[in-house]
C-alpha cells in the first residue's frame, strides 16, 4: 500500500511499505494492505513505519488524523521526531 | 567652480552606494521570497487533506458539531490577530495591513471600540510596534514569530486564541493577514477566525463508507483546532511571502529611482565639468593675447 505523511512544513514520507502502525486515540492499530476505508484520530505515542517485515521506521508524534481508502494511506500529523 | 565640481561627486558616489545597497536588498528578498513560496507549497497538501477529511465527516453528520468553537455569541469583545513583519523597507506593506484593521473596526465594530472592548494580537514587529504606540489593548506575546518562523509557534498562539474565545474572554477573532498573490501584487483580507464560519458541505453525494474511529463527533472535535492551527500559519505564510514580494518590488523601484537620480547627477557634473573647463581656456587664452599685446 501507498503511504504519505504529511506536516505543516514538510512531506516527511512518501512511498509503498508493507503496513504502519499507529497509536489511534484508543490504543495501537495497525493498517496493512487491503484495509476497509478508515479515518481515524491519532493520540500521543509512536508510530511505525513497517517498510517491509523486517525493517521499520519510528516516529514520536502528538497526535493527527489518518485516512486509508483504497489502499492509498495518509497520515497528517503536526509535527513528528524520529526516534533512533 | 571645482567645489561645485566636488560636491557632485561626492553625491554620485553616494546615490551609487545606495543603489548598490538596495540592489542587494531586491536580491535577497527574491531568495526569501522563494524561500517563503516552497513553505506554502509544502503545507497545501496538508490543508486540502484536512479539509477534505473534514468534508467528508460533515458530509455524513447533522446536528451540532464543533466542541464549542462554533458558538455565536452577542459580539462584545473582539479580537484581531493581525499579521505584519518584523521589517520595514517593503513599501505600504506594513501600513496596508494596520490600515485595514482600522477601517474594519469603524465599519464593524464601532461600538465594541468605544467601549474599549476591542485588542489586537499583532504577529510581526511592526504591527505590536504600532498598536502600542497608538495605545491599543495589545497582547504581547506573540510578536516576535518571524525571527524564527516554524509552525510549532504560530501553533501556541492559535491555542492561545483558542483557549480565550471558549472563555469568553472575546466573542468573535478576526484574522488580517495578506494574501500572497505574486511578488508584485498582495491582497490585504480579514478573515472571520472565530467562531468558525458555517461551512456549506461541498457537494451533498454520500461519501464513501469510512470506518471513523472513535466516533464522527471525536474526530470533528479533534479536527477543528488542527484547522484553526492550519488557517493561521497559512495567513503566517501567505504574509511572509507577500513581505518578501512587497520589499522585492519596493527596491527594484529604488533601484530604479536611483539610476535615474544618477543619470541626471552625471549631466550637470559634465556640464559642471565642461564649464570649467571652457573657463580654464579662456583664461589661458585672453593670458596669452595679454603677454603678446
Amino acid at each position: 500500500m501507498h503511504l504519505d505523511i504529511l506536516t505543516p512544513e514538510r512531506k516527511i514520507f512518501n512511498g509503498d511499505v508493507y503496513g504502519v502502525f499507529l497509536p489511534g486515540v484508543q490504543g495501537y492499530f495497525e493498517l496493512l494492505d487491503n484495509h476497509a476505508p478508515i479515518v481515524a484520530a491519532l493520540g500521543k505515542g509512536q508510530m511505525k513505519i513497517l517498510k517491509d517485515k523486517n525493517t521499520s521506521e519510528i516516529y514520536t508524534i502528538e497526535g493527527g488524523f489518518v485516512e486509508m481508502n483504497s489502499n492509498k494511506t495518509i497520515v497528517l500529523i503536526e509535527g513528528a521526531e524520529t526516534v533512533k | 567652480m571645482s567645489g561645485q565640481l566636488k560636491e557632485v561627486r561626492l553625491r554620485i558616489k553616494s546615490v551609487g552606494t545606495t543603489q548598490q545597497i538596495t540592489k542587494a536588498m531586491k536580491m535577497v528578498s527574491a531568495a526569501k521570497l522563494r524561500r517563503a513560496q516552497d513553505a506554502i507549497t509544502q503545507m497545501r497538501p496538508y490543508a486540502e487533506k484536512l479539509q477534505e477529511i473534514l468534508g467528508n465527516i460533515i458530509g455524513s453528520v447533522d446536528g451540532n458539531i464543533g466542541g464549542g468553537l462554533n458558538v455565536e455569541r452577542p459580539i462584545e469583545k473582539v479580537l484581531f490577530i493581525v499579521v505584519t513583519s518584523d521589517r520595514g523597507l517593503c513599501g505600504a506593506f506594513n501600513a496596508n495591513s494596520i490600515k485595514l484593521a482600522k477601517s474594519i473596526i469603524q465599519e464593524k465594530y464601532k461600538t465594541q471600540f468605544e467601549k474599549g472592548n476591542v485588542s489586537f494580537l499583532p504577529l510581526g514587529k511592526k504591527g505590536f510596534d504600532s498598536f502600542t504606540k497608538s495605545g491599543y489593548k495589545v497582547i504581547p506575546d506573540f510578536w516576535t514569530i518571524f525571527s524564527n518562523l516554524n509552525f510549532e509557534d504560530v501553533k501556541t498562539a492559535a491555542s492561545y486564541v483558542r483557549n480565550a474565545f471558549i472563555n469568553k474572554e472575546y466573542d468573535r477573532v478576526e484574522l488580517i493577514y495578506s494574501k500572497f498573490r505574486n511578488a508584485a501584487t498582495q491582497e490585504f483580507v480579514c478573515e472571520q477566525h472565530l467562531p468558525i464560519p458555517k461551512t456549506k458541505s461541498a457537494g451533498s453525494s454520500v461519501p464513501k463508507d469510512f470506518i471513523f474511529e472513535p466516533s464522527k463527533e471525536v474526530l470533528i472535535a479533534e479536527l477543528m483546532p488542527k484547522i484553526l492551527n492550519t488557517q493561521l500559519f497559512k495567513g503566517v505564510l501567505d504574509s511572509n511571502a507577500s513581505e518578501h514580494g512587497a520589499r522585492m518590488t519596493a527596491m527594484d523601484k529604488a533601484t530604479e529611482n536611483a539610476e535615474e537620480l544618477l543619470k541626471s547627477l552625471r549631466i550637470s557634473y559634465n556640464r559642471a565639468r565642461q564649464a570649467a573647463i571652457t573657463t580654464e581656456l579662456t583664461e589661458i587664452v585672453s593670458g596669452a593675447a595679454a603677454l603678446q599685446g
